[in-house]
C-alpha cells in the first residue's frame, strides 16, 4: 500500500514539475517550493548521521579522539553570522581549508594532470599510417589550442594562424559536447517517461 | 514558401514540446529492437572488471543524484551484477551527499539477486565530506574516515573491510560521476597512488574524460545512458538502459530534423532580407 | 591584533605549505601532519552545508515577513523542511541512522526527492530541443563545424546508426578520441597552469579575496 501510495505521489509530482511546459503555474511553484524545502531538511539530517555521528561521535567514543573537538568548533564558527562577537574567527576556518586545498591543488594539478598529459601528447610520428595521422592531429590539436588561449602576445603572424586552428579544434569540441549535452537531457526525459509508463501506469491497467 | 517559413518560425513551442514527449513515448511503448553495438571504451571498463580474479576488491564511488539516475543508475546495477557474478567484492562510498541512497538502492537490489552476505561479500559505506581531502587521505588508511558503515555499525565488525586499509588493498576503482570528482579520483588516488580506475561518466561530463582515456590514466569510460546500454548488453542482461535506447534513438533523430528546419527558415530569411536590402 | 589578517594568512601558509612538503617526504611527522590536517578540512567541510540551510532558510523568513510575491509558497518550503527533519529525528531514534531503508525519511527521499529533482533536470529535455529549432544556426564556418560535428555526433551514438549508417559511428568515436580530445587536452593543460599560479598566489599570501 505504502509503495503504490509513494509511485503515485512521486507520479504526482513529476506531473506538476511537467506543467511548467504550458506556463508557469502554482502547481509547478508548490513542487519546486516542495523540493527545496525538502532538500534543505536531507542536508541537515545527512550533515548529522555522515558527518556528525560517523567523523565526531564515532571515533571520540570508539578510538577517544578528543582532539576532533577542535575541527568541530572550526566548522562551527564557519557558521559565525549566529554570534557576531566571534564572526572573525570563520576566516580562520576558511584560511585552514583554504590553505589544504591550494596545497593539494599544487601537487595535484602537476602530478595529476599537467605532468601526465603532456606526456601522452608525446606521440610517436612513424611510419606513414593512420596512427601517425591521428598523432599528429592530437599534437596540433594540443598545441594550437593552447595557442588560442595564449593572451600574453598579439595574435600575429604565427600566431594567428595557430590560434585560428586552435579555434577549429575548439568548435569541434563544443559540438561534440553539445551533442553529448542533447544525449543527457534526453536520457533524463527518457527516465521519467520510463518511470510514469511502467511504473505508475501499466501497473493500474494490469491489476484491473 | 515564405508563408510556410514564417509560419515555421512563428511555431508556439508547446507544440514542439508535445512532439518531443511522442517521440520518446511512443518507442518505450512498443520497444523497437536496435543492435546495440558496444564501443571500445565501455569493452575496456568491461574487461578491466572481468579480468579480476574472485575474492578482488572493486570500490565504487556513488558521485551522481537524482537529476542523472536515468543515464547513472543502470550502469551501477550492471556493474554490482558484474561482480557479484564474478565474486568480486563491492565496496561502495558516496562523494554525493544527496546520492547516498541510490547506491544503497542498486547494492540491496542487486544482492538480492545473488547468493551474497552484507559486510562478508560487499559492503556499503555511505557519505562523507570533504572529498578531496577523503580521496587523498584513503590512500592512507580508510578507517580515517569510514570508521562505520552507512547504518553506523563499526567497518571492523564485518569481514570484507578485514584486510582493507588504502588504495593497496583495492583492485579496481569505479568512478560514477555527473561532476568534477572524477577528475580529483584520477588526480590524486590514479596519479598519486597508482590505483587502476574506470569511470562511468554523465553524458555532459565523458567528453571532458577522453584525454584520461587517452593517456592511460583511466583504463575505460562509460558514457551517458549509452555507455550503461553497452555495460548491460556486454554483461549479457539488457535492462532499462537498453530499453531507452529506440527512444533515445528516435529523439536524436527528430533534433536533428529541428536543427535542420530551424536552418532551412534561417536561410530563407537572410535571402529574403538580403533581396530586400539589394532592392532599396 | 588577533582579528586581522595576519592570523588567517598565517594558517593559509603554513598548511598549504606543509601539505606540500608532505607530497615530497610523506614520513614522520609529516605524514600524520597531514593526515589529521585532511581529516580536520573534512570535518569543517562538512559542517559547510548547514551554511546553504541557514541562508535558505533565512530568505524565506524575509520572504515571508515581507509578504513578497509568492510568499505563501514560503509555507510550503517551511513545512517540507519541518516534515522531512522530524522524520530524519524519528528514523534516528528507532532505527539507529535516518539511511536505513525502509525509514519515513527514506520513503520521502525515494518518492519525493528523486521524482522532483529528476524531472527538474528532465525538462531541460525540452528547452534543448525548442533551442535545436529556435537558436542554433549556421551563422559562420566556426558555427557551421559545431552544428556539423554535433550532428555526427548525436547520430553516432545511438543504436539506429549502428543498424543503418555504421560509418557515423565510427567517425564519432574517431571525434572523440582524435580532434575533441585534443582540444579538451589544450584547455585542460591551460586550466591546470592557472590553478597551480593561483594555489600558489594563495598560499604565498599575494592572492587574499577569500578573506574579504
Amino acid at each position: 500500500m505504502g509503495a503504490t501510495l509513494g509511485v503515485w505521489l512521486a507520479a504526482a509530482l513529476t506531473l506538476c514539475i511537467y506543467s511548467f511546459l504550458y506556463k508557469d503555474n502554482p502547481f509547478y511553484k508548490f513542487a519546486e517550493s516542495l523540493y527545496v524545502g525538502i532538500s534543505a531538511g536531507y542536508w541537515l539530517v545527512y550533515t548529522y548521521a555522515y558527518v556528525i555521528e560517523p567523523m565526531l561521535i564515532e571515533p571520540i567514543k570508539t578510538n577517544q579522539e578528543f582532539v576532533l573537538i577542535i575541527p568541530a568548533f572550526f566548522g562551527i564558527i564557519m557558521l559565525s553570522r549566529w554570534f557576531p562577537k566571534i564572526a572573525w574567527l570563520s576566516r580562520w576556518s576558511i584560511a585552514f581549508t583554504v590553505g589544504i586545498g591550494a596545497g593539494l591543488g599544487v601537487t595535484g594539478y602537476i602530478q595529476g594532470f599537467l605532468i601526465p598529459q603532456v606526456k601522452a601528447t608525446i606521440l610517436p610520428l612513424t611510419g606513414m599510417n593512420m596512427l601517425t595521422l591521428n598523432n599528429l592531429i592530437i599534437i596540433i590539436g594540443v598545441i594550437t589550442t593552447l595557442v588560442y588561449f595564449y593572451f600574453s602576445k598579439e595574435h600575429k603572424g604565427m600566431l594567428k594562424v595557430g590560434s585560428r586552428i586552435g579555434v577549429t579544434f575548439i568548435m569541434i569540441a563544443f559540438g561534440a559536447s553539445f551533442g553529448y549535452t542533447v544525449m543527457a537531457r534526453i536520457s533524463l526525459l527518457i527516465g521519467r517517461f520510463y518511470f510514469l509508463i511502467y511504473d505508475w501506469i501499466v501497473p493500474i491497467f494490469s491489476k484491473g | 514558401m515564405n508563408d510556410i517559413i514564417k509560419k515555421l518560425t512563428a511555431i508556439d513551442r508547446r507544440y514542439l514540446f508535445i512532439i518531443i514527449a511522442l517521440v520518446v513515448v511512443i518507442p518505450l511503448l512498443f520497444k523497437p529492437k536496435f543492435p546495440i553495438i558496444p564501443k571500445k571504451p565501455v569493452i575496456d571498463a568491461y574487461k578491466a572488471v572481468d579480468s579480476l580474479s574472485a575474492g578482488d576488491n572493486v570500490m565504487i564511488s556513488v558521485d551522481y543524484d537524482a537529476a542523472s539516475m536515468p543515464e547513472l543508475q543502470p550502469f551501477l546495477e550492471a556493474l554490482l551484477r558484474h561482480c557479484f557474478k564474478k565474486e568480486l567484492n563491492p565496496i561502495m562510498l558516496v562523494q554525493w551527499q544527496l546520492g547516498a541512497p541510490l547506491g544503497t538502492r542498486a547494492m540491496e537490489k542487486i544482492a538480492k539477486e545473488f547468493d551474497v552476505e552484507y559486510g562478508v561479500d560487499y559492503i556499503n559505506l555511505g557519505y562523507r565530506p570533504g572529498y578531496t581531502a577523503q580521496i587523498v587521505g584513503i590512500g592512507k588508511e580508510i578507517r580515517d574516515y569510514f570508521i562505520t558503515d552507512y547504518k553506523g555499525d563499526l567497518i571492523d565488525s564485518f569481514s570484507v573491510m578485514d584486510d582493507i586499509h588504502n588504495y593497496d588493498d583495492i583492485d579496481i576503482l569505479v568512478g560514477l560521476e555527473a561532476g568534477a570528482t572524477g577528475n580529483i579520483w584520477v588526480q590524486y588516488a590514479g596519479a598519486r597512488y597508482n590505483q587502476r580506475i574506470i569511470l562511468a561518466l554523465t553524458a555532459v561530463s565523458a567528453p571532458d574524460a577522453y584525454f584520461f582515456y587517452q593517456s592511460g590514466q583511466i583504463e575505460g569510460l562509460v558514457g551517458g545512458m549509452k555507455g550503461s546500454a553497452d555495460y548491460e548488453t556486454l554483461i549479457d542482461h539488457p535492462d532499462v538502459a537498453v530499453a531507452g535506447m529506440a527512444a533515445q534513438s528516435f529523439v536524436h533523430i527528430l533534433i536533428i530534423v529541428f536543427i535542420i528546419l530551424g536552418n532551412i527558415a534561417y536561410f530563407f530569411e537572410k535571402r529574403n532580407k538580403g533581396k530586400t536590402l539589394g532592392g532599396k | 591584533m588577533i582579528k586581522g589578517k595576519g592570523i588567517p594568512l598565517t594558517i593559509t601558509f603554513l598548511t598549504g605549505v606543509i601539505i606540500i612538503v608532505t607530497f615530497f617526504i610523506p614520513h614522520s611527522p609529516f605524514g600524520e601532519f597531514e593526515q589529521t590536517a585532511l581529516r580536520w578540512y573534512s570535518i569543517i567541510a562538512g559542517f559547510t552545508m548547514l551554511l546553504g540551510v541557514d541562508s535558505l532558510l533565512r530568505s524565506h523568513i524575509k520572504k515571508f515577513r515581507k509578504k513578497d510575491n509568492n510568499w505563501e509558497y514560503s509555507i510550503v518550503v517551511f513545512i517540507a523542511f519541518a516534515v522531512i527533519v522530524t522524520t530524519g529525528i524519528i528514523a534516528t531514534v528507532r532505527t539507529g541512522n535516518a539511511f536505513n531503508t525502509d525509514t519515513s525519511f527514506m520513503y520521502i527521499y525515494n518518492h519525493m526527492i528523486i521524482p522532483l529533482q529528476s524531472t527538474m533536470f528532465s525538462l531541460l529535455a525540452f528547452f534543448i530541443a525548442s533551442a535545436a529549432y529556435r537558436a542554433f544556426r549556421a551563422r559562420n564556418t566556426d558555427a557551421t563545424l559545431l552544428l556539423i560535428t554535433a550532428i555526427i555526433v548525436m547520430l553516432g551514438r545511438v543504436p539506429i546508426s549502428d543498424r543503418f549508417i555504421p560509418a557515423v559511428p565510427a567517425l564519432t568515436e574517431w571525434i572523440m578520441s582524435v580532434p575533441q580530445m585534443a582540444a579538451k587536452r589544450g584547455i585542460i593543460i591551460g586550466i591546470a597552469l592557472g590553478a597551480i599560479g593561483v594555489s600558489l598566489r594563495i598560499i604565498l599570501g599575494i592572492e587574499r579575496s577569500y578573506l574579504s
